[in-house]
């Protein structure tokens, strides 16, 4: 039998009073350049990984924003730092060493 | 003689024309209905991009006018057409002859309230962009807490783009509005998280792109594309917000101190009533009808009759300016050409 109806999930809704800034905040006074992101989608379009496993940059950014870290991570962990966001980025961001700047700052986290 | 020129609305376009008007040797007379010149720039506090004080600007516009004759708490009672002339009756018993007016009656803002969804007028939480600028110029408003806030929001489009409105047009304005008063804000409040809630970021104007990103970069304001729904309140009395981060895809949700509405512009119903007067005609945004809206937007239809600014739709500071030099204009090589 087919499962209509509905099933219940966890939900999947941003309550922005919950999220955590601190570490995002770390990075943007590394990388303030994070914050002029414009959501226009050239990084994502043009990332050879993007097909393969939704890599994207802007999505990246965004769920840092939005307190959703492990949704970050299981994005990044795909980009294979070959650059070709930070050369279409109209904004200019240097999205490459973002990722880095990122594995920086969540990597010392884990440690902790 | 010198001729006569009517100008209806003592806003910076009325203002900005009869002090041209008198430049080349007019005689301008101004008919305000309020009790002061400037009209909205008269509340305004600062203005983007280069956050110029309102004031300023306006008292400028009124020394360079002062010799137009000013009639303050003024309406038109009627508008009589003569042979090639018009016959203008005052609400206060004064009449006036004249071959030439300029509409400057300007805009209205959108009412807040009707957006009951929103909560204006139902939570102390909640205002627009117009109180902000008065909270900027005097400091008072019962609804603004000087403590420190948490987060505060800004809804874009109230009002505008929402054909339920009646107001299909965009107001143009509010966008860079709404990031000016939310740098203001930060800046009062460090603490603070911002946040503005968009359909559309519309930053068609010199430097304000600048404005946006230094908003982003340098203040740290988010910007949430997703128009909001509904606005609640909680038990503490503070004000929760709801929408879709389009971006995400997600339902979205916050708490706020503060949430401040960018009502839009729309037409003004005493501009329509004065209008009404001379027969001429309103576009289908409800603001008054230029007779080419590329090439003569300052002219009418009707012989004689000229706008300038926010009659004829959202405009700008300079944009307003501008016409309103350019009206003058108009009206200088009509009478020149009649004088030959
Ligand atoms: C919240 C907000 C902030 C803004 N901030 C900026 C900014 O920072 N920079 C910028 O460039 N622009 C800004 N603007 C736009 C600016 O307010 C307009 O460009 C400007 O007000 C247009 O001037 P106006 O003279 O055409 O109209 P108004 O300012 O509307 O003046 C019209 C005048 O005519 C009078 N009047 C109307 N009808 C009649 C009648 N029938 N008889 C007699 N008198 C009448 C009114 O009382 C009023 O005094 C802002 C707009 C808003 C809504
Ligand atoms: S650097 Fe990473 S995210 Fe950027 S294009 Fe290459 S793989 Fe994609
Ligand atoms: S290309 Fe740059 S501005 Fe565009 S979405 Fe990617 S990071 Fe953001
Ligand atoms: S300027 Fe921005 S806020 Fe104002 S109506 Fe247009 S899109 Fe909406």
């Amino acid at each position: 039998m087919n499962g209509f109806g509905f099933r219940l999930s966890p939900s999947s809704a941003i309550n922005l009073d919950k999220v955590d800034r601190s570490r995002f905040e770390e990075l943007c006074s590394i990388e303030p350049d994070a914050l002029r992101c414009m959501s226009c989608g050239s990084c994502s379009a043009t990332c050879p990984a993007a097909q393969f496993s939704g890599m994207s940059i802007r999505k990246v950014l965004l769920n840092l924003q939005r307190g959703k870290e492990e949704e970050a991570f299981r994005l990044m962990s795909n980009c294979m730092l070959c650059g070709k966001c930070t050369m279409v980025c109209p904004r200019g961001i240097n999205t490459r060493r973002i990722v880095l700047t990122i594995s920086r700052i969540y990597e010392k986290e884990e440690k902790r | 003689m010198k001729e006569i020129i009517v100008i209806i609305g003592g806003g910076i376009a009325g203002l900005e024309a009869a002090s041209n008007l008198l430049k080349l040797g007019y005689s301008p007379i101004i008919i305000e209905k309020s009790d002061h010149l400037g009209g909205h720039v008269a509340n305004w506090h600062k203005l983007f991009p280069d956050l110029t004080p309102a004031k300023d600007l306006v008292d400028e516009l009124i020394a360079s006018s002062k010799d137009a004759n000013i009639f303050l708490n003024t309406e038109v009672s009627f508008i009589n057409r003569l042979k090639d002339s018009y016959n203008i009756m005052l609400s206060n018993g004064i009449s006036i002859i004249t071959k030439y007016i300029l509409m400057t009656t300007g805009f209205r803002l959108f009412e807040a309230s009707k957006k009951e969804e929103y909560g204006y007028g139902i939570y102390n939480q909640v205002i627009t962009n117009s109180d902000l600028e008065h909270w900027f110029n005097t400091g008072q408003d019962k609804r603004i807490d000087e403590s420190p806030m948490n987060a505060i929001g800004f809804v874009h489009c109230v009002g505008s783009r929402d054909e339920k409105a009646r107001n299909s047009q965009c107001s143009k304005v509010c966008c860079i509005t709404a990031i000016k008063q939310a740098i203001e804000l930060k800046e009062k409040f460090p603490d603070a998280q911002i946040y503005c809630f968009y359909m559309d970021l519309r930053l068609f104007g010199k430097k304000f792109e600048d404005f946006y990103t230094k908003a982003q970069r340098d203040h740290g304001i988010h910007f949430i594309r997703g128009r909001v729904s509904e606005v609640g309140e909680n038990i503490e009395g503070k004000v929760i917000v709801k929408a879709e981060d389009t971006l995400a895809g997600k339902p979205i949700k916050v708490t706020l101190d503060l949430l401040v509405l960018m009502s839009g512009m729309v037409c003004n119903p005493d501009s329509s009533k004065t209008a009404s007067m001379m027969a001429l005609p309103i576009d289908s945004d409800g603001f008054l009808k230029s007779s080419d809206n590329v090439f003569r937007i300052t002219a009418s239809p009707k012989k004689g009759i000229f706008y300038a600014g926010a009659c004829t739709g959202p405009k700008t500071v300079p944009e307003t300016l501008a016409e309103a030099r350019s009206a003058v204009l108009d009206i200088h090589s009509h009478i020149t050409s009649q004088e030959k």
